[in-house]
């Protein structure tokens, strides 16, 4: 990581927005996601733009209206929107419709399982289907806040108010209801599959241990937290949601229980997207002013990417690899940083 | 305020059931403006809206956890609000349809609490569509449709051909027993200008210029024996604003309250008493408006509030000559006057 070191001396924060490629999109960014070397910049709206390392840049429409969530496994997008279509993408750019919604809901979630089953929601209903094409759906009791597939076996965690529902959709049993009062949002599991975390409608995030059922409440931040990414092996999950990285750790067998998190890249702007590097125990942070800088994790060394520009930071990510940053922004600036 | 008219504009259309909504609602789509409503309208709701952008919701009001238990939000709002912000520009203004069983506060209430919202969206102002010849019965057995009276900024009287005169004079004035401050539009059909229900403005704290009673309008076309202004009884400061010009009627549960006061007002004791008040009786509580004039402050300060949420700021210099009268209003369910009347009189500077 000797790349990364600011050194002992470094008076001022190391800059490396020269090595930026800019990518001037000119629409505001959703999310990034990077398909082999090529990022795909998902749009609020209509389209994904994808990008090359040399700055060249073709667009893949998607849908008719906003595109309300978007995930990938690094072999392909698959994206949801307000014009109740769900659409894969793959690495070439093309585009092929998996479901439309019967009653054109809005596609508000989705998540993609290792085995290339993927699960999205449309109001209460979650839907999945196995890449056979066999489609189940499963009702909870309000509308779905956020999805996610277990690293391990084909288990569906489904956030909605008042907990999460663990559903198994092969399987007869009755699913699990973790249960927590509150609007639980985006749902995680730790890499090791021991714990479950919920970032909530309330400026907190909620998580349980799943051998037990045990509570964790990660609370104290002053807005709602909008992204969370764990580092590198599942030691730490980094939140947004503060005007510092909050990294909550992950390392015993209680999770963050009765630990301080650790607080890293205090900026005067809040944090809004955190991505960490898929193999170091580094993280991109993208704040509300539009700063773009890359964080390690060990002693919170920071690195300037991106300079804020008044625009908050809407996207991060990193290829498999870890060698391309990508970023994006609410107002249509995007860039990808070659390591 | 440069800021808040660049957020967009949220109007809550309520009323009981039948009383118009639907109508209103495509009165609204259907006019000639050139502008363009995103519409959220219940999924269970009554169907035959016609509009490109109309999004079906289901009313999920759920507590924040925030140990106020009048602390409601529509959670369902809060979702679609962030989808809708992906497609800024597409759209001018934002009609919020809610059912005719719905309390209007957790809709209210998103646009104070949630960030997000507030961030991009601003409260109109609620409007309320009631049911002349119906409202009368409704407001003896339905809790909702006392609600939705008592919180409207704006109420369409609706189907007033309906009903008599006298009938219409007698819904009139049991509205005006709850809530005296809303306009009031009589109506066949939902006839209303689309100004008259639109960008009102009713919760921009620049805006609350007036907190008059709104009977001018009302009583202009009957009741021709109490031609007096009403304005000429500001006076009777601790009577109830309910005017001489209609019949008058008390609502056994929900009133409103209006306090005035000529001397100024101590901010160090002001603040504390309304912060105390709103939190202890803030489920009674419904809606709070003020204009205030502080002691050696000169500054108007205004405030509003929905329930236990209360947001204030200096609004603008007084005026040379303006009279410095503080006036605040509250409207609310078994509102402990007397309780409510001595806390103010102790704010007063001596």
């Amino acid at each position: 990581m000797k790349e990364f070191d600011p050194g002992e001396a470094a008076s001022s924060i190391v800059s490396i927005t020269d090595r930026v490629k800019p990518l001037p999109l000119g629409a505001a960014v959703g999310s990034v996601h990077f398909l082999g070397d090529r990022a795909f910049f998902v749009g609020a709206e209509e389209s994904v733009a994808i990008a090359t390392l040399d700055g060249e840049i073709t667009r893949a429409e998607t849908h008719f209206g906003a595109i309300l969530c978007a995930v990938s496994d690094g072999k392909r997008l698959v994206t949801g929107g307000d014009d109740g279509k769900l659409i894969s993408i793959d690495a070439k750019g093309e585009t092929a419709t998996i479901a439309t919604d019967a009653k054109r809901r809005w596609i508000d979630n989705v998540a993609l399982h290792s085995d290339g089953t993927v699960a999205w929601s449309a109001g209460k209903t979650a839907f999945v289907r196995n890449p056979k094409g066999e489609e189940k759906t499963f009702e909870v009791p309000s509308t779905v806040g956020g999805l996610a597939f277990a690293p391990k076996g084909l288990r569906l965690a489904i956030a909605h108010y008042n907990g999460v529902t663990l559903w198994f959709p092969n399987m007869a049993a009755n699913p699990e209801f973790l249960e927590w009062a509150g609007s639980h949002l985006a749902v995680s599991f730790s890499p090791d599959n021991k714990f479950l975390v919920t970032a909530m409608h309330e400026a907190a995030m909620h998580g349980w241990r799943l051998a037990d059922n045990r509570h964790m409440r990660m609370s104290g931040y002053p807005g709602r937290v909008r992204s969370m990414s764990w580092s590198v092996g599942g030691k730490g999950l980094a939140t947004s949601g503060a005007d510092t990285v909050i990294v909550w750790p992950f390392t015993s067998k209680d999770g963050p229980m009765g630990k301080e998190p650790a607080m890293l890249a205090p900026m005067p702007a809040r944090v809004a997207v955190v991505a960490c590097h898929p193999k170091n125990d580094i993280m991109a942070v993208g704040y509300a002013d539009g700063t773009v800088l890359m964080v390690r994790l060990e002693d919170g060394a920071e690195i300037l990417v991106r300079r804020n520009t008044g625009a908050a930071v809407s996207a991060l990510g990193w290829n498999a690899k870890g060698t391309l940053l990508a970023f994006g922004t609410e107002d249509g600036d995007a860039g990808i940083l070659e390591m | 305020m440069a800021e808040a008219s660049q957020k967009i504009p949220v109007t809550v259309l309520t009323g009981y059931l039948g009383a118009g909504k639907t109508t209103l609602l495509n009165r609204i789509l259907s006019e000639n403006h050139g502008k363009k409503y995103a519409v959220i309208v219940n999924e269970f709701g009554e169907i035959g809206i016609d509009n490109d952008l109309i999004i079906g919701a289901d009313e999920e009001v759920f507590e924040m956890n925030n140990g106020c238990v009048c602390c409601t939000v529509r959670g369902d709002l809060v979702r679609i609000m962030d989808g809708l912000m992906k497609r800024k520009g597409k759209f001018d203004a934002i009609i919020v349809e809610t059912t005719g069983l719905a309390d209007p506060a957790p809709v209210a209430q998103t646009f104070f609490v949630d960030e997000d919202v507030q961030k991009n969206a601003r409260l109109d102002a609620v409007v309320t569509v009631a049911d002349a010849k119906w409202l009368s019965d409704r407001l003896k057995d339905a809790p909702e449709a006392k609600n939705q009276i008592a919180f409207a900024d704006v109420i369409v009287l609706n189907k007033t051909d309906l009903v008599s005169k006298p009938e219409l004079a007698e819904v009139e004035a049991r509205i005006r027993g709850i809530n005296p401050y809303a306009k009031l539009h009589r109506t066949e059909r939902c006839q209303v200008g689309i100004t008259d229900v639109l960008e009102r403005g009713a919760f921009d704290l620049d805006r609350i210029l007036e907190i008059e009673p709104d009977f001018l309008e009302a009583g202009d076309d009957h009741d021709h024996d109490h031609d007096h202004h009403h304005h000429d009884h500001d006076h009777h400061h601790h009577h109830h604003d309910h005017g001489h010009g209609l019949k008058h009627y008390h609502d056994e549960d929900m009133q409103s309250l209006s306090l005035r006061s000529e001397k100024p007002l101590d901010p160090t004791k002001f603040m504390p008493w309304l912060q105390n008040l709103v939190a202890t009786e803030g489920q009674k509580i419904l809606r709070s408006k003020g204009i205030l004039a502080f002691t050696g402050d000169d500054d108007r300060y205004v405030f509003q509030g929905v329930h236990m949420m209360l947001e204030g700021d200096h609004q603008r210099k007084w005026k040379d000559g303006e009279k410095r009268e503080s006036r605040v209003v509250f409207i609310g369910r078994e509102l402990p006057e007397q309780a409510i009347r001595d806390g103010f009189e102790q704010c007063i500077t001596t």
